[in-house]
């Protein structure tokens, strides 16, 4: 694909694919989509200048509906795929899609790693607190009370804290976000692509089928009551104490990314193959 | 979805044209010749925008992306039922989806605009969307048109209290005549869908029941 000079702004639906989504009629992935691509529309970004990055689950399918260059990866290793892509193409603007499941679970060590990191990637995680695409298993973020047929008088386990964990591991961008929001959580995602280095964004996406309690999320989320800090413990603090609803930017820092120089110590493929030959 | 624009207005349920409303072309004048004023616009209870509308070509533009963002949404529904093999509810979202549109091509038609002169991003309601966007969780694998019909209805109803508190609230004569006649198309929206849900069957009160179902923490 070739980039077209001073080229029209495109708008959100220029970046939907033709695939048509198959998640359940209700689920809070459709207004995910449909903000990932207002917020590459209200960017003035190109297909050909996006990247967007997955692992496995329900909202791990967001690259094959949208119209940019995408990879749907190994379970848990969505991070990994990204970070290698954004080093050898820190052109490219890199957006990594998970779910609860997909992105604390299998993926919780590369979520630490790429935290520490900080490479420029944003990092957005649909979390519905049930592993959705496998009929209904606990999540880390499950409550431990959550009863159901898979987990007879709940996990009794401590759910996961993503936002603090990430605050503590140097994401450099925390926000949680509403998909029953959709163009301000379009806003969020587009303010994490601005801001430099690793950002996370959380997204509370309902899952009808097998959590239909979460309708009611629409009537419990609210703007967080404070402004974005620049202080990681000070917005930790808060988000220990907060019920999981606030939603906005939370946390903005101004560490410089990773991104290693291009082409220093570039290397012919048949010397690498020589230095590793068995 | 439909994009090809008409100059004429399309009933909800029958697919007739009818005249273009007058006071639209009020509304355009007025853009002309109204001063701006900042008036806040707040409706009664979920369906309050925070719409800070200055003179008729802005509340139009505010016009404009609710009649887009609720053809979008239409047309996500449609998708998902389609793919979900419910060709009945899809077909009957899509229909949603192009009059909805329609509208939308109407006031881009009326207003002279070359492209589109807000999205729903760019506008900013008290609530989440626009009040005529129907909302997603309301959806259902096994729903039928009734059920649909009822989130259009809801819907309708949402945009006739929004543009009817507008109405009350602007203190610009051009916004003020725009709002009512938006309000009566709205009206008249309502009084439709209210006809075509009483030739619509009612489902039974099993329709959720599904012999094979995909829950298995029930």
């Amino acid at each position: 694909m070739n980039t077209v000079a001073a080229a029209a702004p495109l708008t959100a639906q220029a970046f939907k694919s033709d695939y048509k989504p198959i998640w359940c009629p209700g689920c809070g992935d459709y207004s995910v989509l449909s903000s990932f691509t207002k917020a590459f529309a209200k960017l003035n970004l190109r297909p050909e200048n996006v990247a967007v990055v997955s692992g496995i689950g329900c909202s791990s399918r967001i690259p094959a509906y949208t119209n940019c260059y995408g990879f749907h990866g190994v379970h848990g290793r969505s991070l990994a795929a990204a970070a290698g892509l954004k080093l050898a193409r820190p052109d490219l603007t890199v957006v990594v899609a998970s779910g609860d499941g997909d992105g604390y679970s299998i993926g919780g060590n590369h979520f630490l790693h790429a935290c520490r990191r900080n490479v420029d990637l944003t990092y957005v995680v649909m979390d519905n607190h049930v592993y959705g695409m496998t009929k209904g298993q606990p999540s880390p973020t499950t409550e431990p009370d959550w009863d159901s047929k898979l987990s007879p008088g709940g996990t009794g386990l401590r759910t996961f804290n993503p936002l603090v964990i990430a605050l503590a591991a140097g994401a450099n961008f925390v926000a949680r976000a509403f998909a029953g929001d959709p163009n301000g959580t379009a806003e969020i995602i587009a303010e994490a692509m601005r801001t430099p280095g690793f950002s996370f964004v959380e997204i509370l996406s309902p899952c009808v089928t097998f959590r239909p309690e979460q309708r009611e999320w629409k009537q419990m989320v609210r703007p967080a009551p404070v402004t974005p800090t620049e202080d990681a413990a000070r917005a930790a603090r808060r988000l220990m104490s907060d019920d999981g609803m606030n939603i906005g930017v939370l946390f903005k820092g101004d560490r410089k990314p990773y991104q290693p120089p291009i082409g220093k110590g570039k290397k012919h493929p048949s010397d690498l193959e020589a230095e590793f030959a068995l | 979805m439909s994009t090809k624009k008409s100059s004429k207005k399309v009933s909800k349920s029958s697919g007739k044209t009818r005249a273009k409303p007058a006071a639209k072309k009020t509304a355009v004048k007025a853009k002309r010749t109204a001063a701006p004023k900042r008036v806040a616009a707040k409706a009664a209870g979920k369906t309050a925008a925070k719409a800070v509308v200055k003179s008729a070509a802005e509340f139009m533009a505010h016009a404009y992306a609710m009649e887009a963002e609720a053809a979008e949404r239409y047309a996500e529904f449609a998708d998902s039922m389609e793919v979900h093999n419910n060709r009945e509810v899809a077909e009957l979202f899509r229909k949603l989806s192009r009059i909805e549109q329609r509208h939308a091509d109407q006031i881009m038609e009326q207003m002279g605009w070359k492209q589109s002169p807000a999205t729903a991003a760019d506008v900013r309601w008290e609530g989440a969307e626009g009040p005529e966007t129907a909302d997603p969780t309301e959806l259902h694998y096994l729903m039928q048109p009734y059920h649909a019909l009822q989130i259009a209805l809801h819907n309708e109803k949402r945009a006739r209290d929004f543009f009817a508190h507008l109405a009350k609230a602007t203190k610009d004569v051009g916004v003020r005549q725009g709002a009512l006649e938006m309000e009566e198309e709205e009206a008249e929206h309502v009084r439709l869908i209210e006809e075509w849900l009483k030739r619509t069957p009612k489902p039974d009160a099993n329709w959720q029941a599904d012999p094979d179902p995909p829950v298995l923490s029930d």
